[in-house]
């Protein structure tokens, strides 16, 4: 009797579950997908070779290489000061740390316009020095580090821990300097977990709207990037336009999730070991 | 997996110092050298999170409060603004309560049940941090705009908007219950039902009991999460003053306005909310890590 009963709240669960998600998720993203498509490959290989398309790709690129790159140096810098480092104000560095996920991007493009637009005087100086912060790449650079901030440290701190830093003191010991013992003890044992940060980073980064639609002024050919010419496009009636760059966002976002899928295991210890019985001791052969 | 925001509240442990860490460091001669490279990376760190983040947020509360209280509420409560804030606060607490109860049930499914393509499952519920977001906005617009195929039409109402925010807020809850659930001892629930209680007292008192936190702040998550959300609505709110404009829209058009004054005012609500939040969520933290 409870039996049966238990065994349709599973049924009942499992079909909440799925339904959920399709009609949430799973649905409307194929339905991009097939659109996409349902014309044909020309229209889509017409759209993807466009000129506006090219530029916004190229500058998506550097922005969230840009971005990237800043973002694993201070990422390996600040994960090492919070576990290894005693300093007061630990904790509110920590917090700092985390603060841009919860501030809308449309704040972040605010915040960065307020100080570095060419009206404020930390702006107007340096523009006056020969370079533009906002309304070109170097403010579109600095909302996606903002909004792509806490990523790769908040990937390597629990490895980190993990690890300890025996191995480091032994090293230390033996006569290392500080560099041959991060390159040699420390940066390989967090690698995974680096590598997951910098794709998840890499995935905001390349994907942010928000932000760079109020900082970059949106101009075409010049600071607008894939996602302002996916709004650029459906807001001009141009739909294939539109769901051909949506449909590229889409396998890349894929992608990244595929990746991180397979980097998670071998990068986090704590996890992995409690993955262990499920996956039956894939992560052993990494 | 993506699950960058939801797994913040486990590795918080990031501030606590290690029980492992070693009383040694610091001594010997060599002490001096690495306390020097410790404060340059630490002022580089300060310098950059300073220019980058606290500096530029600290100039939106400045440029939204400078005027007065009189002014700054003036810029808060006209009407699409006030409109706006509070369609923003009202739908986020719904999409929480949602997520709440969704969140839950699709963890307990994936930790506790199993079928065919649950990996695929487990794979897409991260799907929407990785989605950029104006593609989740093009993507619900495709199916339930004005071009659906169901012909089920919900653009440009609050429908959407709601839509939109349980789009983009789904990974928290199942995230941070997940785990939970995943390390809760099912020793306890069958101690239980052998002791003779039913198996929704089991679930309630056991189970729930145990999940709370874990739900309550991936509940929180969300709950900020969807009160900053700009891209996935902007498309499918179709922009409509007091109707269905959320509160990052109402603050993108005074940007595009060149009124930057009243966008800092709505922007420090905005922010205000977001910190009174993820201070109850640190509370809360730190009493369920205190119980344990």
């Amino acid at each position: 009797m409870s039996e049966a009963r238990s065994t349709a709240a599973k049924w009942a669960m499992r079909i909440v579950t799925v339904a959920y998600l399709a009609v949430l998720l799973v649905i409307p993203v194929g339905l991009i997908g097939w659109r996409t498509f349902a014309g044909g490959l020309q229209p889509v290989i017409d759209a993807l070779t466009s000129d506006d398309f090219v530029h916004a790709l190229r500058l998506t690129v550097v922005v969230a290489v840009c971005a990237v790159v800043l973002n694993t140096v201070f990422g390996i810098t600040v994960a090492l000061l919070l576990v290894r480092g005693r300093f007061w104000g630990k904790r509110l560095l920590s917090a700092v740390i985390d603060l841009p996920l919860a501030v809308s991007p449309v704040v972040v493009g605010l915040a960065l316009i307020l100080v570095y637009g060419s009206h404020a005087p930390a702006g107007g100086w340096i523009e006056r020095h020969g370079v533009q912060i906002i309304f070109a790449t170097p403010g579109m650079v600095a909302a996606t580090v903002f909004v792509s901030l806490p990523l790769v440290v908040r990937a390597i701190v629990p490895v980190l821990q993990e690890f300890g830093e025996e191995q480091e003191q032994a090293a230390h010991t033996l006569g290392a300097s500080r560099w041959t013992t991060f390159r040699r003890i420390t940066l390989p044992s967090i690698r995974w977990a680096l590598a997951y940060g910098i794709v998840l980073c890499l995935a905001r980064a390349l994907g942010e709207y928000g932000a760079v639609a109020v900082v970059s002024g949106r101009i075409v050919g010049q600071t607008q990037t894939v996602t302002l010419y996916v709004e650029q496009e459906y807001n001009n009636f141009d739909q294939p336009g539109a769901y051909a760059a949506a449909t590229v966002l889409a396998l890349i976002a894929i992608v990244a999730l595929l990746v991180t899928k397979l980097l998670r295991p071998g990068g986090r210890r704590a996890d992995a070991e409690r993955l262990t019985e499920m996956q039956s001791g894939r992560e052993e052969q990494r | 997996m993506i699950s960058t925001d939801s797994t913040r509240v486990r590795e918080q442990p990031a501030t606590t110092p290690l029980p492992r860490r070693s009383p040694r460091r610091g001594g010997g001669s060599g002490a001096s050298r690495p306390r020097v490279g410790a404060a340059l990376s630490l002022g580089t760190a300060v310098l950059y999170l300073s220019l980058i983040v606290t500096i530029p947020l600290g100039a939106v509360v400045f440029d939204g409060t400078r005027q007065g209280p009189h002014d700054f509420w003036t810029a808060v409560t006209t009407p699409d603004a006030w409109a706006a804030l509070k369609l923003t606060v009202v739908g986020a607490l719904l999409v929480a309560v949602v997520n709440l109860f969704m969140g839950t049930v699709i963890a307990w499914v994936l930790v506790r049940d199993r079928f065919p393509g649950m990996a695929v499952v487990d794979l897409l519920i991260d799907l929407p941090f990785a989605l950029p977001t104006i593609v989740a906005g093009l993507v619900l617009l495709a199916l339930y705009g004005t071009t659906s195929p169901l012909h089920i039409d919900v653009a440009f109402t609050r429908t959407a908007v709601i839509l939109a925010l349980l789009f983009v807020t789904l990974p928290f809850v199942v995230r941070t219950v997940q785990p939970v659930l995943l390390e809760l001892d099912r020793d306890m629930e069958q101690a239980a039902y052998s002791l003779g209680a039913s198996p929704w007292t089991t679930f309630r008192r056991i189970v729930l009991a145990n999940l709370a936190p874990a739900m309550l702040s991936g509940a929180g998550l969300a709950f900020t999460r969807a009160i900053a959300e700009y891209g996935s609505t902007s498309l499918i709110s179709g922009n409509l003053p007091g109707k269905t404009q959320v509160a990052a829209v109402v603050i993108f058009g005074r940007i595009q306005n060149d009124d930057n004054a009243s966008a800092a005012a709505i922007s420090t609500v905005l922010l205000a909310i977001a910190l009174l939040v993820l201070v109850a969520l640190d509370i809360l933290q730190r009493r369920t890590a205190r119980r344990e």
